[in-house]
């Protein structure tokens, strides 16, 4: 099983719904967010384009968080979600260090956080908090080893990409162009 | 030409607008790491050379400021832990892929080592020094007996802490200033220099001081060629590499690391000793405090700016 996320960039319309409801579903503390948007503008006026992005952890299948740590707090679930145990975690900022995506932070109780894939909801088999709420329904879940799920279903016809696939840690989440 | 702007929403503390999760704790570590791994490594070689005589402050007395260096540089780590309750958690576990895992298990061995080494000189060093407890002069006995064996082990532990300090860095390939092999050996060569400065420094005799001079003088070249290595691999690398490298030719690192580490760090001091090798009276103090400074203000600069350096925005 391998749990992926492919968004769909025509789709996104920016509107910062996915990150209020990962703030609300998950207790993130104030002035911090596990997912967030990004636009993305290229080339200069009058030929520009624009991308908008909702972007979190990877979920690296090459995690080098979880690899960095020196206490296991951060490891590697079922479906390869990547996960941090906040009572085995000192705090030393190595994962956030080893991060390419920058999707970690230290929460201000002293353990590092990050997005879980809502591994709670997901475990019910309900989707993350962020792709349940989307008003465009841009974003899609699910297991990319299985052939019918709505994540491998939404990549088989569409070109896709992953961001910056050459810090070499296989991210698992896919935009789909 | 393709312009690409990309603006993000995310603004998490510490994290953005650019990375700064590690402060001067850890520079500060990686420098105390290192100097007592150079310390312990030149007494460690002298006393497998079987040169005690004439070499003392290299093998006895230079090893009395490890222990305090190393105590101050877990202490330093401690405070840069952000969940300093479960920081026995790094003691449960020994996870070989993570190097601050084994960092954390290799000080674990070399700090108890380097009290003893230093302890059972200390009746040398003070000569009405009693131990209190009976056992303790039975240990000290034990050390006398053993201690080209436990030079072994000092040497192998030293060599591997001081590469440690540079690989804890290099390991992280998401920071491209960080993410070269050459690291652990810079940071070895670089700790081997400050530890040699420091026996310099303390010690008394000529001669001995004179040894020492010379091999810091071939370490700082070394030190200059792996430099020149750092920056011709990053320029001819990828171009997140290209742009960490430019950081520090023309960036804003220029001054401060080919000032602070490069000329007054390394370039002065040897000349310094240069000069005292041709019979120049220079006060040792003088290359030994720059060789110091220039150490610490290298894990400063890189630990910074290594910070600022990434793939995507
Ligand atoms: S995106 Fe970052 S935090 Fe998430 S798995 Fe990859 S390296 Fe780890
Ligand atoms: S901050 Fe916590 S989760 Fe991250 S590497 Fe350190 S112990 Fe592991």
């Amino acid at each position: 099983m391998r749990y992926a996320m492919a968004i769909d960039t025509r789709k996104c319309v920016g509107c910062s719904d996915c990150v209020v409801a990962c703030q609300t579903e998950n207790n993130v503390p104030i002035g911090y967010c596990r997912d967030w948007i990004t636009e993305t503008v290229d080339g200069s006026y009058p030929n520009v384009e624009i991308e908008l992005r909702t972007e979190r952890c990877n979920h690296c299948d090459n995690a080098p968080c979880v690899r960095c740590c020196p206490t296991g707090a951060s490891h590697i679930v079922e479906g390869g979600v990547v996960l941090v145990t906040p009572n085995k975690c000192i705090g030393c900022g190595a994962c956030i260090e080893s991060c390419p995506y920058d999707a970690r932070y230290s929460h201000p109780e002293g353990y590092v956080d990050k997005c879980t894939f809502c591994n709670h909801r997901v475990v019910k088999g309900e989707q993350p908090a962020c792709v349940s709420v989307c008003p465009t329904k841009c974003m899609y879940f699910g297991d990319l080893d299985d052939p019918n799920s709505d994540v491998a279903k939404a990549l088989r016809n569409r070109k896709y990409k992953a961001l910056a696939p050459e810090a070499g840690t296989k991210p698992q989440i896919f935009y789909m162009l | 030409m393709k312009e690409e702007l990309i603006i993000s929403g995310r603004m998490n503390p510490g994290i953005d607008p650019f990375l700064h999760i590690w402060h001067w704790h850890i520079p500060v570590y990686l420098f105390l790491g290192g100097l007592a791994a150079g310390i312990l490594f030149f007494a460690a070689l002298y006393t497998i050379m079987g040169r005690e005589k004439e070499m003392p402050t290299a093998v006895k007395w230079a090893t009395f400021v490890v222990p305090v260096a190393l105590v101050l540089g877990l202490m330093a780590l401690f405070f840069d832990l952000k969940h300093q309750m479960f920081f026995w958690r790094l003691y449960t576990t020994v996870r070989i892929e993570s190097p601050m895992s084994w960092g954390a298990w290799v000080l674990m061995f070399i700090t108890p080592l380097s009290m003893l080494w230093a302890a059972s000189y200390i009746k040398e060093a003070i000569p009405d020094w009693k131990w209190k407890y009976k056992f303790m002069d039975q240990i000290m006995d034990l050390v006398d007996k053993y201690r080209k064996a436990l030079a072994w082990a000092m040497l192998a532990l030293a060599v591997i802490l001081g590469i440690y300090t540079g690989i804890l860095l290099s390991a992280f390939n998401a920071r491209p200033l960080w993410n070269t092999s050459l690291l652990g050996l810079l940071f070895l060569v670089s700790g081997m220099s400050t530890g040699a400065a420091v026996i310099m420094w303390m010690s008394k005799d000529h001669r001995e001081r004179k040894i020492m001079s010379m091999i810091d003088l071939v370490l700082i070249i070394v030190e200059m060629f792996f430099i020149t290595h750092l920056f011709m691999g990053f320029m001819a690398s990828t171009a997140v590499q290209i742009e960490a490298a430019e950081l520090f030719l023309g960036g804003e690192f220029t001054v401060s690391f080919w000032v602070f580490v490069v000329i007054l760090g390394l370039i002065f001091p040897a000349i310094l000793e240069i000069l005292e090798l041709r019979g120049y009276k220079i006060p040792v103090a003088v290359p030994a405090l720059l060789i110091l400074f220039g150490g610490l203000a290298f894990r400063v600069i890189m630990v910074e700016a290594g910070q600022l350096t990434r793939y995507l925005y």
